[in-house]
């Protein structure tokens, strides 16, 4: 099962984490590692507690009990804009963009912290030729067709250029042709970057995954790698039957 | 709808050289009216100078940070009293200006820390601006007792301290600025207001502010301290409304809790609604526009001033609901899409008004259209 790792190879950790909601614990006590440099996809049944643990890897609700380590850093209070300095990038499911400015201000607005006014320029630039938005520029956000939207996202986070990368459904509602190019640039994001991705999507899930981790009533069910955890029989069977992951 | 090809600019765009001669036009159209203007007319038009930039306070903060503060004249009373008060005690007024301005942008701090930091929703935000200014109105009309002075000066509850001191030229305080020359510092320092608020806009700190508005968690995801954002930029309208207060003060002459109240601070929101929120002209315009519509108004035996406001607030909201400089600016973007105009409007009539003279069969056809 979960492999031992050293501990300075780890960049993201939680130790005992616990939510609960009125009476229901959301996530009872999990305790996750994440090496540097990996591709990690968090997976379960809806209800599983995924969402609600990539929102408090990310920061956004805070945990009943227990702690989440960002660089040896408990970060589970801290505010949303600390996050990004720290190097934490987020793209939420909903996407999470600026529906009444271009696109070359969103990427902006997203370069501008961390680049300085002056480089900014040229980072928008940067990440415009490698999402091939060049043509849609100067369009308003909210004219965009939902998956262009969900990319301009990805690259407000790439702008960020942030150690770790948190992903939350990154393919929903796209084409299979934009979730092919998705799967292809966040392998390529993944050499310099580590990258966490909550999804459905199993396909999807098989084209990018490196290890994968089983979320199921508020636990961790398995973490291995996709090969395994497709034949990993406690997970067949909460995802009633087979046929999710066939 | 309509989608009419707008002949706007991005805010976070510099300005063109059009932008800067229709300033200059502006400037020039304001300095050469006492030439020709009757000094009624001059006087009246004194008093929007300040109003104004009571309205440039609010299009800022809601038109660009998505702050809707209802109580914008807690701090343009706060700058006319500021004003008044440190004037008639030092018999200086430059420097009183300045302390005016002070005074709005630190009493938008102090409420501004509380509300923002705290994390206040938007709807209560406007809530509590508007209770503070409405406990000032009444905490001022609360000092008519002789104990209430400050300094020499008393603040005379209801009635106002009506003694305001006239500005003086500020490198030689032994001489009072007459009429039009008063009528020129207004004008000159409301167009330099603008300018200014017009180019913080194309500033990284304007442009954030604008991210804000448009998404205030992302802005946050993003790196940014939305918090600092808010705070400054609700201190910078604090300040703006204070110099509007100072100003609006001098030109009655008087400083009263009406500058307070709830009348006032609907005439804001009705100001920037009507001129076009989401601009910093369309508040002036709509200062200029509505104020002398009042004067037209009650100058036609209409008692009913305040109905036939209401009646045209709601016009504007229905109808042209970016106010009435969008809209004006979108006119020439119409034309250029009539056809798709002419599209539109036989749409309408086909959808909506055959029935009145078509058979009913006809419409039955088209049924289980929305």
């Amino acid at each position: 099962m979960s492999e031992v790792v050293r501990e300075d190879a780890v960049i993201l950790e939680t130790r005992a984490l616990e939510k609960r909601f009125g009476g229901v614990s959301a996530i009872a006590g999990v305790d996750f590692a994440l090496r540097r440099g990996e591709l990690r996809c968090l997976i379960g049944p809806n209800g599983a507690g995924k969402s609600t643990f990539f929102k408090m890897l990310t920061a956004q609700i805070r945990p009943s009990k227990g702690q989440v380590l960002f660089d040896g850093r408990d970060i589970s209070r801290a505010h949303p804009h600390e996050i990004s300095r720290l190097g934490i990038g987020i793209k939420n499911q909903v996407p999470d963009v600026y529906d009444g400015i271009t696109v070359d201000e969103n990427l902006w607005l997203a370069a501008h912290p961390r680049h300085g006014a002056r480089a900014a320029r040229a980072k928008v630039d940067d990440i415009l030729d490698r999402l091939e938005l060049r043509d849609i520029r100067w369009q308003l956000l909210g004219a965009l067709a939902h998956g262009q939207r969900q990319w301009v996202e990805f690259g407000m986070v790439m702008a960020l250029e942030p150690k770790i990368i948190l992903l939350d459904e990154p393919t929903a509602g796209m084409s299979i042709e934009e979730t092919n190019r998705t799967a292809a640039l966040i392998r390529e994001v993944n050499r310099t970057t580590t990258i966490v991705v909550v999804e459905h999507d199993m396909q999807f899930i098989r084209q990018i995954a490196d290890i994968v981790t089983v979320f199921h009533q508020g636990r961790i069910l398995a973490e291995d790698t996709m090969a395994r955890i497709q034949a990993n029989q406690a997970v067949r069977e909460v995802y009633l039957g087979t046929s999710g992951l066939a | 709808m309509i989608h009419g090809v707008a002949l706007m600019q991005h805010s976070s765009e510099r300005p063109k050289w059009w932008w800067w001669v229709f300033v200059a036009a502006l400037a020039a159209f304001f300095i050469t009216m006492p030439f020709h203007l009757e000094i009624f007319v001059i006087l009246e038009m004194s008093r929007f100078f300040g109003m104004a930039m009571l309205a440039l306070s609010m299009g800022f903060l809601w038109g660009f940070s998505g702050i809707l503060s209802f109580g914008q004249t807690a701090f343009f009373g706060l700058g006319g009293y500021g004003f008044t008060v440190l004037a008639l005690n030092t018999g200086e007024t430059t420097g009183s200006v300045f302390f005016a301005v002070a005074l709005g942008a630190a009493g938008a701090g102090i409420l501004g820390y509380f509300m923002i930091y705290g994390r206040i929703s938007e709807i209560y935000l406007s809530v509590i601006t508007l209770v503070f200014t409405l406990i000032l109105e009444k905490g001022i009309r609360a000092t008519s007792g002789d104990q209430y002075v400050i300094g020499k000066v008393r603040l005379n509850g209801q009635n106002g301290i009506p003694t305001v001191p006239q500005l003086d030229v500020p490198w030689n305080p032994s001489v009072q600025l007459d009429i039009n020359w008063f009528f020129w510092v207004g004008a000159v320092l409301m167009i330099l207001v603008y300018i200014g608020l017009r180019l913080i806009l194309t500033t990284p700190f304007g442009r954030v502010l604008v991210g804000i508005r448009e998404n205030e968690r992302r802005t946050e995801l993003l790196g940014y301290d939305a918090r600092r954002y808010k705070l400054a930029a609700f201190m910078l309208a604090g300040g703006v409304a204070g110099l509007g207060g100072a100003l609006y003060a001098i030109s009655i002459p008087l400083a009263h809790p009406e500058m307070f109240s709830l009348g006032r601070a609907a005439d804001v929101i009705m100001w920037v609604l009507v001129g076009g929120k989401g601009t910093l002209i369309g508040p002036i315009a709509g200062v200029f526009a509505i104020e002398h519509f009042k004067g037209w108004l009650g100058t036609q035996g209409v008692g009913q001033v305040t109905l036939v406001l209401g009646a045209v607030l709601i016009l504007f909201v229905l109808v042209f609901h970016k106010g009435l400089l969008p809209s004006i600016g979108s006119l020439p973007g119409l034309w250029l899409d009539r056809a798709a105009i002419r599209e539109q409007l036989a749409e309408f009539v086909q959808h909506h008004l055959t029935w009145r003279s078509g058979p009913p069969r006809r419409r039955r056809r088209q049924g289980g259209r929305p």
